[in-house]
């Protein structure tokens, strides 16, 4: 494992960020920390850096332990949400940071930002200033940045969270090309679960300091755990103590012993989905998704009455803490 | 409101602008200005020979020695403490002795200079608390070099860290975390990352510190007896030389130490040039993101 996290716990003052939390990562993937804000991803990944130190627990790097290993000597490569850029210094001047730190010739930082740069396709830019880059460039400077000291660990915090949705959109895949090509072992921290499904191969959901459930992206759609990891990752509906994917919901226009009535209350064209708010006769409110083929053969109007079948429905018997 | 109305109509605003900034030139120029001006008219009034006379008085070059070896000691000092304090209240952040800490720096700009003077007499002086230790010892603080320069430490105490505090507050800690996780030592940190991003603070800070150094009259007059020749200050020489209806030598003392002040305000300028192209495109980022394809 590369990354192993042992019954760690992190306390500040009365609140509780971290748990208990044992986590194992495996070398070469991409894993994504995914909860809300204040679920504790964003610790547990400092924590690994050694940015904070656990009142509890353990944590090792490459089978080393490393909990009382300071961040400078840990070998790993951390990107801040606000790209954290050196702004006296010029570009070439941030990536080559870690390297003169480690008093590496000069020949040798040179070649090696060289790379770096067009790694993250900044090439003819090193002479610029950080204020003199758009947000999404400075994210790929300060990748570069961490990148340059080969660190055994790639640890990202929240590093599109700062930038506009297509810029986001770009970088996503962008960063799922570069780890490709580079294979470093990397931790991103994400509240956005699209961001998560599409980057990672394996995402943690966290919540409250503890770890709900760990998979694959599609295993945690498809198969999750609690009703946390349900509502969490991927639209749902609740009808009573049942979940329901908006997708999982057909719309017919006949009742019979299986439907349920209701009424459409809106209609939303999202572009090839169309997606209909509609209210249950127990007063329920449910979201259906439908294709655009689908509602146009099915003429739904807001105030209309339909019949509601659910083609797979899921029901927790743990009973957790969120409504 | 008609269709006809010409867009040429002066700006609003314009007029009232231009009002309130001859307001305040007059207001600098009859405070400031003139009054320098006149300093400056009545040093070469009787010719440059009386000038000359007055800076070769041995009375001037000893006072000028005096006054630049205290600067050359309170601000380094001052600067130095100034920047620890600054570390100590923004990055270290245990709430509890940091309002003590902030208050007690400040005193001293709310304190009359001639209190400090005072008070480090009655410490350090020959009765004082400690000064008769310190005599017994062959150290003499007061009415010495050493009273003086720590009479203007004192006084000029809180200018750096008052600079440098909200600039510290402002740049946060990502760039230090991320210089950490890039190896540095505590040390190379604060000499690669922290100071190079607070130096526009601490030049400031440094001219304060200097201007206040170089101008202290209470304090210093206080603890040094203003002996003439031996612990004269440029400062205290212009009024000794003044009540002494000697007005070229005060006037010529005074246009001195007005020049070390514009010196001192030039010098923080060699910050600049690397700071203008930094900055080159102010803080607003370049144009929207280009695609990363």
């Amino acid at each position: 494992m590369a990354i192993a996290v042992r019954q760690v716990t992190k306390r500040f003052g009365d609140f509780v960020a971290l748990d208990n939390v044992s986590l194992a990562i495996a070398g070469g993937s991409l894993t994504a920390l995914l909860g809300p804000s204040g679920s504790g991803k964003s610790t547990l990944l400092r924590v690994i850096a050694g940015l904070e130190h656990p009142d509890e627990g353990e944590v090792s790097i490459d089978g080393e332990v490393v909990t009382h290993v300071p961040v400078q000597k840990r070998g790993v490569g951390f990107v801040f949400q606000h790209y954290a850029a050196f702004k006296h210094l010029t570009v070439e001047d941030n990536v080559a940071f870690g390297l003169s730190i480690r008093k590496r010739s000069k020949r040798e930082i040179r070649e090696r930002v060289r790379e770096l740069l067009e790694l993250v396709q900044l090439d003819g830019l090193g002479g610029r200033y950080p204020s003199q880059l758009s947000g999404g460039q400075r994210q790929r400077m300060a990748l570069a940045r961490a990148l340059a000291i080969e660190p055994r660990v790639l640890l990202l915090d929240e590093p599109f969270g700062a930038l506009d949705a297509r810029v986001r959109k770009d970088l996503r895949t962008w960063l799922r090309e570069l780890h490709e090509q580079t294979h470093t072992t990397t931790v991103l921290v994400t509240h956005d679960q699209e961001e998560a499904m599409e980057v990672a191969d394996r995402v943690v959901v966290m919540n409250e300091g503890l770890i709900e459930q760990t998979g694959k992206p599609r295993d945690l759609y498809d198969h999750p755990t609690t009703e946390f990891v349900m509502s969490f990752v991927g639209a749902v509906n609740r009808i009573g103590d049942l979940w329901v994917r908006p997708h999982d919901l057909e719309v017919r226009l006949d009742p019979d012993h299986a439907t349920r009535e209701a009424m459409i209350e809106r209609i939303v064209h999202l572009g090839f989905e169309v997606r209909a708010d509609l209210v249950l006769d127990t007063g329920d409110h449910v979201t259906v998704q439908l294709s655009r083929h689908e509602a146009e053969q099915l003429e739904l109007r807001a105030g209309s009455i339909v019949y509601l079948v659910a083609r797979e429905t899921r029901r927790f018997d743990r009973q957790p803490a969120i409504a | 409101m008609s269709a006809s109305a010409p867009p040429t109509r002066p700006r609003p605003g314009l007029r009232a602008r231009l009002a309130l900034r001859s307001l305040a030139l007059v207001y600098l120029g009859m405070l400031l200005l003139l009054p320098l001006g006149m300093v400056f008219y009545r040093t070469f009034e009787s010719g440059l020979g009386a000038v000359w006379d007055a800076m070769s008085d041995p009375a001037f070059t000893h006072a000028f020695k005096l006054t630049v070896i205290v600067v050359a000691i309170a601000v380094p000092v001052n600067t130095i403490f100034g920047i620890v304090c600054a570390l100590a209240l923004v990055r270290r952040g245990s709430t509890r002795g940091n309002g003590l800490l902030n208050a007690a720096i400040g005193l001293p700009l709310a304190l009359s200079p001639v209190i400090v003077g005072l008070a480090l007499v009655l410490v350090y002086g020959k009765d004082g608390w400690l000064g008769g230790w310190l005599l017994d010892h062959g150290v003499r603080i007061v009415f010495a070099l050493p009273g003086m320069v720590l009479a203007t430490i004192v006084v000029s105490l809180p200018f750096v860290m008052r600079e440098v505090v909200p600039v510290l507050r402002e740049i946060g800690t990502d760039q230090e975390q991320a210089a950490s996780t890039l190896g540095a030592s505590g040390w190379q940190t604060f000499r690669r990352i922290t100071l190079p991003a607070i130096r526009w603070g601490v030049a400031y800070g440094v001219v304060l510190t200097t201007a206040r150094a170089l101008g202290e009259y209470g304090a210093v007059a206080v603890v040094s007896g203003k002996i003439a020749g031996r612990t004269e200050t440029l400062t205290l020489h212009v009024e000794e030389r003044f009540v002494s209806f000697e007005p070229v030598a005060a006037y010529t003392a005074a246009l001195v130490l007005a020049v070390l002040a514009v010196l001192t305000l030039l010098a923080m300028n060699v910050f600049k040039p690397r700071t203008r192209k930094e900055a080159a495109d102010g803080d607003r980022s370049a144009p929207g993101d280009e695609a990363v394809r």
